[in-house]
């Protein structure tokens, strides 16, 4: 009795504790198992792919070591999309720029705020393929850019916007930097509210100007969304897909990565060597984000 | 009634047919008599729920024990290709383009070999391996030129350009007496651009494919691809074709080549029907649109390479297979698919289309391409993959065209040689 007693008394507090460590994993059950399913899974998958000369429907995959990582770094045309890449980048960095000085502007009361704020965020409301219909017909010849431009008396910068390879990707990043500065807009925005108004008070009773608020108010205030806002950025510009897609199909020099990518697999049938390229792209993307996270660290931001 | 016996016996022999080519088949799970629900894929998404209903229903009127239900595909090609990884692709299939011979039985069923389906089918080598055939295509193009017949009167032409230079002064003969754009080349849609793969049979050879996986260098004179890439690089560099290809869009252009906008394009002769619906809706009438081979005479003839269009396979996991061989048979003969849609019947005996009496009037000459030897069922695009030209793709003939406008650096000549020494590279890769 006495040893059965013991043992009960021993045995409850660890079963409640047992359950206690079960319980959130219980929890956490469901979306553990759809995040390996559509996650992990398929990224293992790819990996794998990555070192076969699979063809995208063949029984058999063969695996074939490193040499589709090899060919990814060695042949010229996969470092040409990186050249690609720069337009976008650059456009990007403007598109933050603009979005951070937007942002400031009408954080302060300016008349119409809410207008604008509207005006600015609009276009990221609309889906990427509409944009890029309507841009495909803005940039055509004797299109609605051409023809603002003949009526403003500026005919004679007139272009193939398209069809130019050395303005084409200007027209493609100048599309993406159009369509997502709202998202960069909105995001600055909420962060420069969330910083306290008393201390814009307190900086105008000892005198500073708008540019001083900026410089010791805000910047340092919205300095975390500004470094989320470089990676998502340069992530963003590596990644380019769907406007160049859409409006050119890659063609005239405007192979981006990802559409580079794209053919590899669907074009001539090298799922192998595509999983290659993917798996460099997610390489890039980290040691980017590692650098930032180096030359930008993380640490705390205290306004009050 | 007479109708009904002969359904019966037909399907009678088809099911014999069956027995036979089901002997080697593992996985056959029926008796051999029609039965069951089969699931039919389809491109056609545009007819799937009207001119399909009714074949459906003929169908089952000869079949009672047969349901057929449609699936249609928008983006036929790139779905399909992702479900042939499963095992659930329907019953009854259109082969996408890209699986190749050596894959066809990983896939699907054979019909039965080659010589038998020759005695009554066209087309039986396009799918074939190892003297099998594999599908029954839904309908048959010829290859050549769709042109506005009035703008090429128009601009004082009256006979067919037996060469690429006549073409080229035909084309310039349009451009000064004419408004509209000799040629049109569709090149931001891309997939026009493939329509140029099509006529190898220009020179008169049915064993132009088996030539071309021993050469090193297919872009040199005389060869097919220097004859047709030479000429797209002419009409481009000539300026004879739209000022700023990246805006092109195909659905216009059928309006821009039906109302005399445009005067040429190089397309399949399934395209003869849409263009001329499309000169009927700019307010022309369908008499308009014409079509030529491709001008190039071998020995004085011309030469026009027919082809099927997509083809008609029992999946490997089909379990009424039947019922789905009666279907694609049903389709081939009974259907009248292939007529009504302008283009040449699957069936020997066939009708020939009424899209195509302007070929009969010029003597052109029909050619279908042999099938490549079983070692070397799947070299050519092998050869092509690895080289990373897409022979019936766009990229590469998008390069072509931007090198003729000025908007890539390079000549023709310069970039033939570059794609003769890809070509010869890859080559060498995949043999050994």
């Amino acid at each position: 009795m006495t040893i059965s007693t013991k043992g009960l008394v021993r045995v409850l507090p660890k079963r409640s504790t047992r359950s206690r460590r079960i319980t959130p994993w219980l929890f956490l059950l469901v979306p553990l198992a759809l995040l390996v399913t559509f996650t992990y899974v398929p990224v293992s998958n790819m990996l794998y792919y990555s070192f076969t000369s699979w063809d995208g429907l063949d029984a058999n995959k063969a695996l074939v070591g490193f040499s589709n990582y090899v060919a990814v770094f060695t042949r010229p045309q996969f470092l040409n999309v990186f050249a690609v890449s720069l337009y976008y980048v650059a456009a990007s960095i403007i598109q933050m720029g603009l979005a951070l000085y937007f942002a400031t502007i009408l954080s302060f009361s300016t008349r119409f705020r809410n207008l604008f704020k509207g005006i600015l965020f609009f276009p990221y409301l609309i889906n990427t393929v509409a944009i890029s219909f309507v841009f495909l017909y803005l940039f055509q010849p004797g299109g609605t850019l051409d023809t603002v431009l003949g009526v403003i008396g500026l005919g004679g910068t007139q272009h193939h916007w398209l069809g130019d390879p050395s303005i084409v990707n200007f027209s493609l990043a100048g599309t993406s930097l159009w369509r997502y500065l709202g998202l960069n807009f909105v995001l600055f925005l909420g962060a420069i509210q969330s910083v306290p108004g008393e201390l814009y008070e307190a900086a105008e009773l000892d005198g500073a100007n708008r540019w001083q608020q900026f410089r010791y108010i805000i910047a340092p205030g919205i300095k975390r969304i500004i470094s989320l806002s470089f990676i998502l950025a340069i992530s963003g510009s590596l990644s380019a897909f769907e406007i160049p897609f859409i409006m050119t199909g890659g063609a005239n020099g405007t192979t981006t990565f990802v559409i580079k990518a794209y053919q590899e697999a669907f074009t001539y049938s090298q799922v192998g060597l595509a999983s290659a390229l993917a798996v460099v792209l997610l390489l890039v993307v980290l040691v980017v984000t590692f650098i930032q996270r180096k030359l930008v660290p993380d640490e705390d931001v205290s306004l009050s | 009634m007479a109708n009904k016996r002969m359904a019966g016996v037909v399907a009678g022999l088809m099911a014999s047919t069956l027995l036979l080519a089901g002997c080697s088949a593992a996985s056959t799970t029926d008796s051999g008599t029609p039965s069951g629900t089969i699931t039919v894929l389809t491109n056609r998404t545009d007819i799937v729920n009207t001119t399909f209903k009714k074949y459906a229903a003929d169908f089952e009127k000869i079949y009672p024990k047969v349901t057929v239900k449609f699936q249609a595909i928008t983006d036929y090609e790139g779905e399909v290709k992702t479900r042939l990884n499963t095992k659930n692709y329907g019953d009854v299939l259109l082969i996408p383009n890209t699986v190749t011979r050596k894959q066809l039985p990983q896939f699907f069923d054979s019909l039965g070999s080659v010589a038998t389906m020759k005695k009554t089918y066209r087309f039986v080598d396009e799918q074939s391996y190892n003297g099998k055939d594999y599908g029954v295509a839904i309908t048959g193009n010829a290859q050549g030129l769709v042109y506005n017949k009035k703008v090429w009167t128009a601009a004082g032409i009256t006979t067919l350009p037996k060469t690429p230079d006549e073409f080229i002064s035909d084309l310039k003969a349009i451009k000064e007496k004419t408004s509209a754009t000799p040629y049109y080349t569709n090149y931001k849609d891309g997939w026009p651009l493939s329509q140029w793969e099509g006529n190898r049979g220009i020179l008169g050879d049915t064993n132009v494919s088996n030539k071309l996986v021993t050469q090193n260098a297919p872009w040199s004179k005389g060869q097919y691809h220097y004859i047709e890439d030479s000429l797209l690089y002419n009409i481009v560099s000539d300026k004879l074709s739209e000022t700023d290809p990246l805006t092109t869009n195909w659905e216009n252009s059928k309006a821009l080549l039906g109302g005399g906008k445009v005067a040429t394009m190089l397309l399949g002769s399934w395209a003869i029907t849409q263009m001329q619906q499309a000169a009927v809706t700019a307010g022309g009438s369908a008499s308009d649109i014409a079509y030529m081979p491709f001008p190039y005479q071998a020995n004085g003839t011309f030469y026009s390479t027919i082809g099927g269009d997509y083809k008609n396979a029992i999946s490997k996991y089909s379990t009424h297979k039947a019922a789905a061989r009666a279907w694609i048979d049903w389709f081939a003969a009974k259907s009248n698919y292939a007529f009504d849609n302008g283009g040449i019947s699957p069936l020997l005996s066939g009708k020939a289309p009424a899209t195509l009496t302007d070929f009969t009037a010029a003597g052109v000459k029909y050619i279908e391409l042999a099938a490549p030897p079983t070692k070397n069922a799947s070299l050519e695009p092998d050869i092509a993959n690895a080289a990373e030209i897409d022979l019936f793709g766009n990229v590469y003939r998008q390069k072509l065209i931007d090198i003729a406008r000025g908007a890539a650096p390079g000549s023709m000549s310069s970039y033939f040689a570059q794609l003769n020494k890809e070509w010869a590279t890859a080559k060498s890769q995949v043999s050994s």
